[in-house]
């Protein structure tokens, strides 16, 4: 006997996991935004009402960007590689401005926002892994100096032509590894890749904003004072552990087992954490405290997903490397 | 809707943030006049205004630009309803410049009547984004003329990164409008003065939001 809900989970097109795990989130917004708003109500003082202020813009942020990854993921795999091409190139554009080019680089930034970039997305979604793996640290490093030294220009040359290969590198090139998640065939989770993608950016999120939040209630100890002072060794090892507990939670959903995605999960959060302090060096370095303005209380769209740039990759090639089968020599 | 899809366009191109020093209200009549690094300029300053100030605004442009095929010549005339202007050739002897200068002036007088605001580029032409040029004195004649507007500086910022001059694509970066406290030609300012007076206006903007 089945009951009526679990009938319409599975009538429904997508990935029944997934539909829990979707339900899990906005349940855990609904609580928060609930919390939000008692807590808008009750503290008192300047300081706690811009805390809670702060914390309200990024929850009502957080409903954005759920509904809008929400949709991608349950539309497949064309939806996903719309909304990441989206998100590198939005990445891409704050990543250069900050950088310091000159007139000698535009027409390799040219290629890079209009052909690297969509051509990158282009092979996910064929499905050629060959190319996809090396079509940035190969071609696109060597087409992107050759561009750049043709016009004639040798001003920092070796500044500016590494910080364009940076520039697509983090950008386009780690963040495209998330929907590449979808290429991955692993014996018995076929059409449920999407699920992976989801544990990839529900971990890597929940790690962020639980450091943030063990952060503020216990942080004493900085980890980095001169790169992030806002990350505290209490806010980062109690966020690691909880984010990692809630990944190994959800191991039903992933090809997994529970010791395995509590493995995968705590890779994914000190990736993320490593991703945040590199991205916080740079701002740093350009004088800046947020990468843009587009996401309110987050910043830039690369303030919120530089921990995802750096987790995407090793994510993808740990998965591959113990649970693909396509190239497995016999 | 045209003008709509423009704004929308010129602002996911140009990422433009509008930044407002000082709160500019009311209907009076203004003149924006602002450093001058790339063809695209022009339509991030106009998509930077509210709506309503923007439906009052016009660009001043070249005639023959603006007048060749039909998208252009709809675009100025029906869109952004620009004030076109003759552009002498450069092998005009001076005397003829300063006769089509004049004229020109007078045009842009006439066509701003009692309501209309424009938007100027007093370097006179597209420079690299490291300075702001000296002023040409188009802007001061055009002061004397109208001497109740409003001066509106204003400082692009990033716009020589995404379509340099010389470029024909733009890439997509994010870019600044900054406006400025507006200011007015004093009584019997003379004109080097004005015109330094203007320009650094612009070039503050430029040093504390650059």
């Amino acid at each position: 006997m089945t009951f009526p809900l679990e009938r319409w989970l599975s009538s429904l097109p997508v990935d029944r996991s997934l539909v829990l795990l979707l339900a899990g989130v906005l349940a855990a917004l609904i609580v928060g935004s609930l919390v939000g708003f008692i807590l808008s109500q009750t503290v008192k003082g300047e300081a706690g009402r811009a805390t809670v202020a702060n914390l309200n813009a990024r929850l009502r942020a957080w409903w954005a960007m759920v509904v809008v990854f929400g949709i991608a993921v349950a539309t497949g795999g064309i939806g996903s590689l719309v909304l990441f091409g989206l998100i590198s190139f939005l990445a891409l554009r704050e990543f250069v401005t900050l950088a310091p080019t000159r007139v000698a680089d535009h027409q390799a930034l040219f290629w890079s926002f209009f052909v690297l970039l969509p051509l990158q997305y282009y092979l996910i979604g064929i499905g050629w892994y060959g190319l996809f793996a090396i079509m940035i640290p190969v071609y696109g490093f060597i087409f992107t100096a050759v561009r750049s030294v043709l016009a004639g220009d040798v001003d920092h040359f070796m500044a500016r032509t590494a910080t364009i290969n940076w520039a697509l590198m983090v950008c386009v090139y780690c963040v495209s590894y998330a929907p590449a998640l979808l290429m991955l065939e692993i014996p018995g989770f076929q059409g449920q890749n999407a699920a992976l993608l989801f544990f990839l950016v529900l971990v890597v999120q929940l790690s962020d904003v639980l450091q943030y939040v063990w952060g503020k209630l216990l942080g004493k100890h900085k980890v980095a004072p001169l790169v992030s002072p806002n990350k505290t060794w209490e806010g980062l090892i109690g966020g690691v552990l909880s984010a990692t507990a809630v990944g190994a939670a959800v191991w039903w959903a992933t090809p997994f087992t529970p010791a395995q995605a509590a493995g995968m999960a705590f890779l994914i959060c000190v990736m993320g954490f490593c991703g945040g302090l590199v991205m916080a060096a740079i701002k740093r370095d350009r004088g800046v405290k947020d990468f843009g303005t587009l996401i309110e209380g987050h910043g830039g769209i690369l303030d919120r997903i530089d921990s995802l740039c750096f987790a995407a990759p090793i994510f993808f090639h740990v998965t591959r490397f113990f649970f693909d089968v396509s190239d497995q020599v016999p | 809707m045209i003008a709509g899809a423009l704004v929308k366009l010129a602002k996911v191109m140009s990422g433009a943030r509008a930044i407002w020093t000082k709160p500019i209200e009311g209907n009076a009549q203004r003149i924006f006049f602002a450093n001058h690094t790339s063809h695209l300029d022009f339509i991030v300053v106009w998509s930077a205004l509210p709506a309503p100030m923007r439906g009052r605004t016009r660009p001043v442009a070249g005639r023959d630009y603006w007048m060749k095929g039909r998208v252009r010549r709809y675009l100025s005339s029906k869109v952004f309803n620009g004030i076109l202007i003759e552009r002498t050739p450069s092998t005009a002897s001076s005397e003829e410049k300063r006769v089509a200068a004049r004229a020109a002036i007078e045009r842009m007088a006439e066509e701003m009547g009692t309501e209309h605001s424009i938007i100027v580029f007093p370097e006179g032409t597209r420079g690299s984004g490291d300075d702001v040029a000296p002023f040409k004195s188009g802007l001061y004649h055009l002061c004397k003329l109208k001497p109740d507007v409003q001066l509106v500086p204003v400082y692009l910022d990033n716009m020589n990164r995404i379509l340099p001059k010389g470029e024909a694509l733009p890439v997509p970066m994010l870019s600044r409008v900054v406006f400025g406290e507006p200011m007015e030609m004093r009584r019997g300012e003379p004109k080097e003065a004005f015109l330094e007076r203007a320009r650094s206006a612009v070039e503050k903007l430029r040093e504390s939001h650059g």
